[in-house]
């Protein structure tokens, strides 16, 4: 399909399964087997409410993972087993497997993990080795932590509180790999400067690395101009960018815009 | 030697591809890559004197010949957004696009660009023929010619910078409406905006699309009728226009040169050929003017009149 189908495509499926994953977070099943790449999203349209962009946890069953967090979501999160939802995609840029050797490594903070559990099974399915780390506030706050061992050569966890795994954030696991274990690239989504934490971390010891970008989008489809960062698009162009590339927008790990297009800090 | 400079407002642009308010101009670096793509011209996202997040979504939608769209003019606001923008120091040329509920609003809206230093802005576009937002544009009756005069008045007294109003395709008695601007005392005329309102209607949800509910039509679809809009303007009325609705192509932009206008505004051809379509618009004006023996767009602005 060419990206002018996807735009005019909506589809229209049952659930199939909610999983609570934690406290504020629901994976939602869809009894649809989508051809998505991981790091792409859907734009989940709810009839009456609104449009958001919500990142594929897994493309076949197609499942989103939400968080709890507005208007939309939580409308989302409150859909049972048989009701309809409603959405279009896949849009934007996924990742890339490494273009040298076979080890990955994905790094997680909070749902961050939802995109990079995708990877990191897609990757085992085509023969590569995935490391993982998934780190969050709390306990409380580490979401598919059974999916992502499952699919994970060795799996870590950090907690700033140190409720669970290793007291810290993900990088008090991250740099010990990141120096030693030779990846062929390492895999980041969370809160922003978390990313560029590591997109640093991966640049000072010459490992490629990509990062998934959160802007608030409009159209999602390269139009509107909503989604800019340091003038790329993140619908488009993204959400996924080379660690490279994102080092060099200004606004990576500071600045976003809000819906009325004013610059407020990430 | 062909060439496709054209003047503008004291400024000498490379191309006569403008960049239509409303797509890709959030932010002054998203203008500045839209100017290195090829655009002579950039629009901003029009600016309204408070912030406004714009339509909840879906906010666009693709029909079988254009797209429908219903953003609702997101934007920071007048201050806010020219923060972002001022500052302008390139070749191409800044317009600062500008929605307001009446003339008291433009009038407060130019009073702030006017009082803004450092914003290296050629133009100010008032924009009135928004077919979706409550309270702007059509939606507020602004199309009609004694509205045009009275906002026209209003942002002249307030400002120098050159004024383009912008107008509707969809709007009977356009050319009447160009004719008010031009006695009134604009400079420019950008015809026009998206043609509507229109709707699609999901059948499996059985609901309108778009968040909205009815949003602008934009695309091929609307390109005659913009043709046909500039060619009577251009018949009527003096001041320069910017041709805009539908220009996917090189020659559709020359078509629309030929119709009258001296500039082409491009939106939606954005969605169909990528953020670098400007500068594959001004390659395919430069080959079509090669191939027929033109050296300049002004053998070819006004062409069908001859």
């Amino acid at each position: 399909m060419n990206r002018f189908e996807i735009l005019n495509r909506i589809y229209t499926n049952p659930v199939k399964k909610v999983v609570e994953e934690n406290y504020r977070v629901k994976s939602i099943e869809i009894d649809h087997e989508m051809e998505a790449l991981p790091g792409q999203f859907l734009m989940v349209w709810m009839p009456g409410e609104g449009e958001r962009p919500m990142s594929i946890g897994n493309n076949k069953p197609l499942t989103i993972s939400v968080a709890d967090v507005g208007k939309v979501s939580s409308r989302i999160c409150a859909l049972k087993e048989g009701d309809p939802i409603s959405y279009r995609g896949p849009f934007g840029r996924p990742f890339d497997f490494p273009r040298k050797g076979k080890k990955i490594l994905v790094i997680g903070g909070g749902y961050g993990i939802v995109p990079l559990y995708f990877l990191a099974k897609t990757a085992k399915e085509n023969g590569l080795e995935a490391y993982g780390i998934v780190g969050g506030r709390t306990g409380k706050d580490i979401i598919f932590e059974k999916q992502l061992f499952a699919v994970c050569k060795e799996a870590f966890i950090t907690t700033d509180d140190g409720s669970r795994g290793k007291k810290g954030t993900v990088m008090a696991e991250a740099e010990e790999l990141i120096e030693n274990r030779g990846f062929g690239c390492v895999y980041a989504c969370g809160p922003e400067k978390m990313m560029k934490a590591v997109a640093e971390m991966c640049k000072k010891h010459g490992v490629p690395c990509e990062v998934s970008l959160e802007r608030y989008m409009k159209c999602g489809v390269g139009v509107c101009g909503s989604c800019a960062i340091n003038g790329k698009l993140t619908c488009l162009e993204g959400p996924v960018f080379s660690g490279e590339d994102a080092l060099k927008m200004t606004e990576f790990g500071s600045k976003c815009r809000d819906a009325s297009g004013k610059a407020v800090n990430v | 030697m062909i060439t496709l400079q054209t003047e503008f407002f004291g400024k000498k642009l490379k191309s006569p591809i403008m960049l239509a308010s409303g797509v890709l101009d959030m932010t002054k670096e998203s203008l500045e890559r839209a100017c290195g793509n090829g655009c002579g011209a950039v629009a901003t996202k029009s600016l309204s004197l408070e912030a406004r997040k714009g339509h909840e979504g879906p906010n666009i939608v693709e029909t079988e010949c254009g797209l429908l769209n219903a953003m609702g003019y997101p934007n920071p606001g007048i201050e806010d957004g020219l923060k972002e923008f001022q500052g302008w120091k390139r070749d191409e040329a800044l317009i600062i696009s500008i929605v307001g509920k009446d003339a008291d609003e433009f009038a407060k809206l130019a009073e702030t660009i006017e009082g803004t230093g450092n914003l290296g802005a050629s133009a100010v576009e008032a924009v009135l023929s928004c077919p979706h937002t409550p309270g702007y544009g059509m939606m507020a009756g602004q199309g009609t010619p004694e509205s045009v005069a009275e906002i026209t008045k209003a942002i002249k007294g307030k400002t120098k910078l050159p004024l383009i109003i912008k107008l509707s395709p969809a709007v009977p008695g356009e050319v009447a409406a160009a004719k008010a601007a031009e006695e009134a005392g604009a400079d420019a005329i950008n015809m026009g905006n998206s043609l509507g309102p229109g709707m699609r209607i999901d059948i499996h949800r059985k609901k309108p699309v778009l968040g909205f509910g009815i949003g602008g039509l934009s695309g091929p679809a609307i390109k005659p009728i913009a043709v046909r809009c500039i060619y009577d303007i251009y018949k009527e009325v003096k001041l320069p226009i910017i041709g805009t609705g539908g220009v996917n192509s090189g020659v559709d932009a020359v078509e629309m040169m030929m119709a009258g206008a001296s500039w082409v505004g491009v939106g939606t051809a954005v969605y169909y050929r990528g953020p670098t379509v400007f500068g594959s618009l001004v390659r395919e004006i430069e080959a079509w003017m090669k191939l027929n023996n033109y050296s300049s767009l002004k053998e070819i602005v006004g062409g069908a009149h001859e």
